[in-house]
């Protein structure tokens, strides 16, 4: 497929991965922020492409992973009530909250189901107007413009059957706590490509300054990564911290303004708890007053949740780069894909489910 | 989640900027996708789609760059003798 099949070469791989470590003279260590760059790296190997001085580590970037178990229970709550059309991601169904999964109640006969795009919700509460259909609206900046679309046609349409159950984070606020944590260990980053599609990277640039930080805007393909990492690397090498753009062909530094514009519509930036690391200030969007009509934990009376995870999971740790999956003790044995404890082993962009499905644990150096 | 694959247009259709629709081909597989966040995106651009909408369009010139960055890259090298 043409942008796809080009930056998978292994050749130019090899040939980047070099330059790599031709430039590399000291031990560094960068986090991909992205879900999607790390099943990339694990995928294709990348790391283990790379001089053994570099260490990658996994970023927060899995909406799945960070949605916070009370807003779990709240999903599982309003999909268990009777003419309810409750419509998710499917990476969702399996996430464990404290009260079980949407995946159970799809077998204890609740209507869940499974959309690829916020409009196709929208659709679904046209085409049943006696059920009241609710869009488990999660993800980054990189999807917010998709709901905020199916928010404002359905105000303009009027149609009143239609909520939302809103937990969209924003990646930049989630940047800033890694770097201002006394544990980090992130000397570098990749920025997620898709996320600065929508939004630009304005916003990295003090985050780049203020903690002296280089951070590369980078693509999802093995060659993206693997000059992601050079170009990184190269900043950290001659002392430089700027924010430097490799997926050029779709980021633009002001991103895309029509998106940005709606987003800032229908949503208002509000705190937002992630799982496993806790509230972030500013972090989240939630949706502007006068579209809080669409609000299904308004709706449905149940605002206020709240709910402890229980302490096994390390997701919250691997997601801000202190552990990496293998360091968890339920890794690949009481945590699998059938049977997750965290969210991280479910989503096809968690960091646990990566290394399981493509490295499994007995082929790690460190079992 | 924020995967995005990118694909062809192969026909616009819509009326409004908001409802702008149209036909993408991902390597033969065609979709419907929504075209309101790429206005200045036609017929045969290549569009990058998250979540059944487009959010950019390819630049065909940019797309090179990877490669070209390598090439520069190793004249530097045969050059050989960039300090440091
Ligand atoms: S292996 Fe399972 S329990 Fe352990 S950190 Fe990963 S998701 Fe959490």
């Amino acid at each position: 497929m043409k942008f796809v099949d080009e930056y998978r070469d292994a050749q130019l791989a090899d040939q980047y991965a070099r330059a790599v470590a031709r430039i590399t003279t000291r031990p560094w260590t960068i986090m991909e922020v992205c879900g999607g760059q790390t099943h990339t790296i694990v995928r294709f190997g990348i790391d283990e492409l790379l001089p053994s001085n570099i260490t990658l580590v996994h970023g927060p970037g899995c909406p799945v992973c960070v949605t916070p178990v009370e807003l779990l229970d709240q999903a599982v709550e309003i999909a268990s009530r009777p003419g309810v059309i409750f419509c998710s991601f499917g990476d969702m169904l399996r996430v464990p909250g404290t009260r079980g999964d949407l995946l159970s109640v799809k077998a204890r006969g609740g209507d869940v189901r499974i959309v690829y795009s916020p409009l196709d919700a929208l659709r679904l509460a046209q085409k049943y107007p006696e059920k009241q259909v609710v869009f488990f609206a999660v993800g980054f900046e990189t999807t917010a413009p998709a709901t905020a679309m199916a928010v404002y046609q359905a105000s303009q349409q009027g149609i009143s059957n239609f909520s939302l159950l809103v937990s969209h984070v924003l990646v930049p606020p989630a940047m800033e706590a890694i770097l201002a944590s006394p544990d980090n260990r992130v000397q570098g980053f990749l920025a997620a490509g898709h996320v600065c599609t929508v939004m630009g990277y304005t916003e990295y640039e003090p985050l780049a300054e203020k903690y002296h930080v280089p951070i590369v805007v980078t693509g999802f393909e093995p060659v993206d990564l693997l000059q992601g990492v050079y170009m990184c690397i190269k900043q950290l090498e001659e002392g430089r911290a700027e924010v430097e753009n490799q997926y050029a062909r779709s980021v633009r530094r002001e991103g895309n303004q029509p998106a940005q514009q709606l987003i800032r519509e229908i949503f208002q930036i509000v705190p937002r708890k992630w799982r496993g690391v806790g509230e972030i200030p500013q972090s989240g969007l939630g949706l502007q007053e006068r579209y809080q009509v669409f609000d299904a934990e308004q709706r449905f009376g149940i605002a206020g949740y709240t709910a402890e995870e229980s302490g096994e999971c390390l997701g919250g740790l691997i997601l801000q780069g202190v552990k990496k999956p293998w360091e968890c003790a339920a890794f690949g044995t009481r945590c699998t894909p059938e049977h997750p404890l965290g969210a991280m082993m479910v989503s096809s962009e968690g960091a646990c489910a990566a290394y399981y499905r493509y490295r499994r644990p007995t082929s790690h150096e460190t079992r | 989640m924020c995967l995005g694959v990118p694909g062809k247009i192969l026909s616009v259709t819509g009326d409004g900027p908001l409802t702008r629709t149209g036909k993408v081909s991902f390597g033969g597989i065609i979709k419907e996708v929504n075209l309101a966040y790429v206005p200045e995106a036609g017929v045969g651009d290549y569009v990058i789609v998250h979540v059944g909408f487009a959010i950019s369009k390819i630049d065909e010139r940019e797309a090179e760059q990877v490669f070209s960055y390598l090439r520069q890259m190793q004249e530097l090298e045969e050059l050989g003798k960039v300090p440091g």
